[in-house]
């Protein structure tokens, strides 16, 4: 089963079972299914509950908060991730505010699907990761699919919890099988442990297995499903006493993903070093951009480096 | 426009009003209450007096805000809607207050007392309380009361309304949406009125215009019409100038049964006067325009209209007496 297939199988299961759910998003309806078809036969199945809408990313963020607040559910695709700044407002000042600010009256059931990501050659404003600007928002839990574990299980997860969350999925993934977190490589007494999430899991785990190869460096994969409210203390016991850790993630350097893991690794690492994806706009080109964002070789010379420090 | 209907030719029947909910509030014990009326609303009396009831009650707690603010009892910011009463009694009395959903802005005390009469749970919920409506987490303009919620976004309740409305448009009910001029510059509202005729939301767009956002006045913040604002969107439109509570609950129910009965979206733009500064303290307007805005007062008119006012004002007065009395002895929030 690929990622679309996974996520499109949870989608349809909690519609069966839930009949007032509502799923809304921009172009989501039979034939088209999405941008990225993950909403693909739902609107076929569920006709009066699946809404294709305006392009109002703000809006249908909180329509979704109103319905959700008053007894129905709601789930929000995102066509673009890059397009959650236009939401920003009502996630951060509506939907994730109302359940505390109204002293626990009420609550918020949504769930916002946003596809993040590059290496698509989409260019500066549909390729970013954007998700750190939401991270660390109370009120809201932020998600990162990942083919190592069970993206429609993330779903149903995030779903039972009947809060507000924000999933982050990407886009080069979504034609990904789903391999399960067996295929993590995750050796006994590693040299190295690579703290990473969504589509760059991929890349560390490819980069983990040319270390184990080629370098003999025994290299672990700890991929992170859940970045708000950041869990450190899981963090800091899957890293065990390894002493050297490597941060990965595709957005921009600095305030990120990276930064909580060296807070939550304070004191307890010797070697700990962070890659991240450019400090300017990803650009077009897709060389350029390949370049740019943590692959493979970018990632396996970055723990030869670590290790050779010690 | 394509209405500007105020019917003077009939009365409002109680009974169109719902079954309307007695709400209880501890500032009511032992207080004698003016003969005919049992409620702090005023449920059972004539409408004319009800909403008077209702107006004097909103202006005295929020005269009442603005003196604990100047004997520095009160901490934060506050909007009053001073001389905006009429409004909020014309349409929140035009709702049935058992399913009918509210979403209120920065100014939300008149419309709140008016759907809840909560005088201690809002006085106990500014001052930072145990007791208030929100547990002191929300304060002024963070509100929620069964189906009441206000927020300090501008615009930003716009949408989650047009949701709400869905929500519950199976069960009959409606949602209304308080803005004003000022929130006219917030691209959300487009959105909104957008999402609401597409969707067939039931809900009630009330543009409260006072001609001034904050200290900015009208004629710099806003191009066109904001009466003619949602008609593009194939949004019926009502229009009232005149600060009189009883013709605004009428021009609201009438508002209000074809939202119900149509499943559609409406604009109802009310002309009203800000008689008091936006928060405190902060009105720069010449005096002039004040003295313009205060001749627009909708209390001394009905004072002509209702007999017994004095006996009411003592009423309400003893309310707000008790409710400031009775948060001031709760504890403090602290979490």
């Amino acid at each position: 089963m690929r990622v679309v297939e996974s996520i499109n199988r949870a989608l349809h299961d909690l519609m069966e079972a839930n009949l007032r759910l509502v799923i809304l998003g921009e172009d989501i309806i039979d034939p088209y299914g999405g941008a990225f078809k993950v909403t693909k036969g739902l609107s076929s199945a569920y006709q009066d509950r699946v809404w294709t809408t305006p392009i109002s990313e703000g809006s249908i963020v909180g329509m979704a908060a109103g319905l959700a607040l008053k007894g129905r559910p709601a789930i929000v695709e995102l066509m673009f991730g890059d397009f959650i700044a236009l939401a920003a407002d009502q996630i951060i000042n509506h939907a994730a505010k109302f359940r505390w600010m109204y002293n626990d009256q009420v609550e918020v059931p949504i769930i916002i699907r946003a596809p993040m990501g590059g290496r698509r050659g989409y260019g500066p404003t549909h390729s970013q990761s954007l998700e750190k600007h939401f991270c660390g928002v109370p009120g809201l839990t932020v998600l990162a699919t990942h083919e190592y574990a069970d993206p429609g299980a993330l779903l149903h997860r995030a779903f039972a919890s009947r809060s507000p969350h924000l999933i982050i999925e990407n886009k080069v993934m979504y034609s990904r099988p789903v391999l399960g977190a067996a295929a993590l490589p995750c050796p006994p007494d590693a040299d190295i442990v690579i703290l990473t999430y969504g589509g760059c899991v991929e890349h560390a785990v490819a980069a983990a297995n040319k270390l184990a190869e080629e370098e003999e460096i025994a290299t672990a994969v700890v991929a992170v499903e859940q970045l708000s409210p950041f869990p450190g203390e899981d963090i800091l016991s899957q890293v065990g006493n390894c002493s050297r850790v490597i941060a990965v993630e595709e957005g921009s350097p600095g305030w990120g993903f990276a930064s909580e893991c060296a807070r939550a690794l304070i004191g307890r690492v010797k070697h700990f070093s962070a890659l991240a994806g450019p400090d300017h706009p990803i650009p077009s080109s897709r060389e350029w951009e390949d370049d740019l964002l943590p692959g493979v070789n970018a990632i396996q010379a970055a723990c030869i480096d670590l290790f050779t420090r010690g | 426009m394509n209405e500007h209907a105020v019917r003077k030719d009939r009365d409002v029947p109680a009974s169109s009003f719902g079954e309307l909910r007695i709400v209880t509030s501890s500032a009511l014990q032992n207080l004698t209450l003016p003969q005919a009326s049992n409620t702090l609303l005023g449920f059972e009396l004539p409408i004319e007096v009800r909403l008077y009831q209702q107006m004097m009650l909103i202006r005295l707690v929020e005269e009442r805000l603005l003196d604990l603010f100047s004997q520095g009892l009160l901490f934060g910011t506050t909007h009053t809607s001073i001389g905006q009463e009429a409004n909020a009694v014309g349409v929140v009395n035009a709702l049935d207050r058992d399913r009918d959903i509210i979403w209120s802005n920065h100014r939300c005390h008149g419309h709140f007392i008016a759907y809840s009469g909560e005088v201690e749970g809002l006085f106990a919920e500014i001052m930072g309380r145990v007791t208030g409506i929100c547990g002191g987490r929300g304060g002024s303009q963070h509100l929620c009361f069964r189906n009441f919620h206000s927020n300090g976004i501008q615009g930003g309740i716009a949408p989650v309304a047009v949701g709400s409305a869905l929500a519950r448009k199976d069960e009959g009910a409606v949602a209304v949406v308080f803005l004003g001029d000022g929130t006219m510059g917030e691209g959300a509202v487009y959105e909104s009125l957008n999402l609401a005729a597409i969707f067939g939301a039931p809900v009630l767009f009330v543009i409260e215009d006072n001609e001034i956002a904050q200290t900015t006045p009208k004629n710099l913040t806003v191009s066109g019409s904001i009466v003619a604002r949602a008609e593009p969107f194939g949004i019926r439109t009502f229009a009232y100038d005149g600060n009189d509570p009883v013709e605004i609950c009428e021009l609201a129910q009438e508002a209000v049964s074809y939202v119900r009965a149509e499943s559609r979206p409406c604009w109802l733009y009310l002309r009203t006067e800000r008689i008091g500064p936006h928060s405190k303290g902060d009105d720069t307007r010449p005096a002039l325009r004040l003295e313009q805005a205060r001749a627009r007062d909708p209390i001394p008119p009905m004072r002509r209209r209702v007999a017994n006012f004095e006996e009411i004002d003592d009423f309400c007065r003893s309310v707000v007496d008790r409710a400031v009395e009775s948060a001031a002895a709760a504890a403090m929030a602290r979490g």
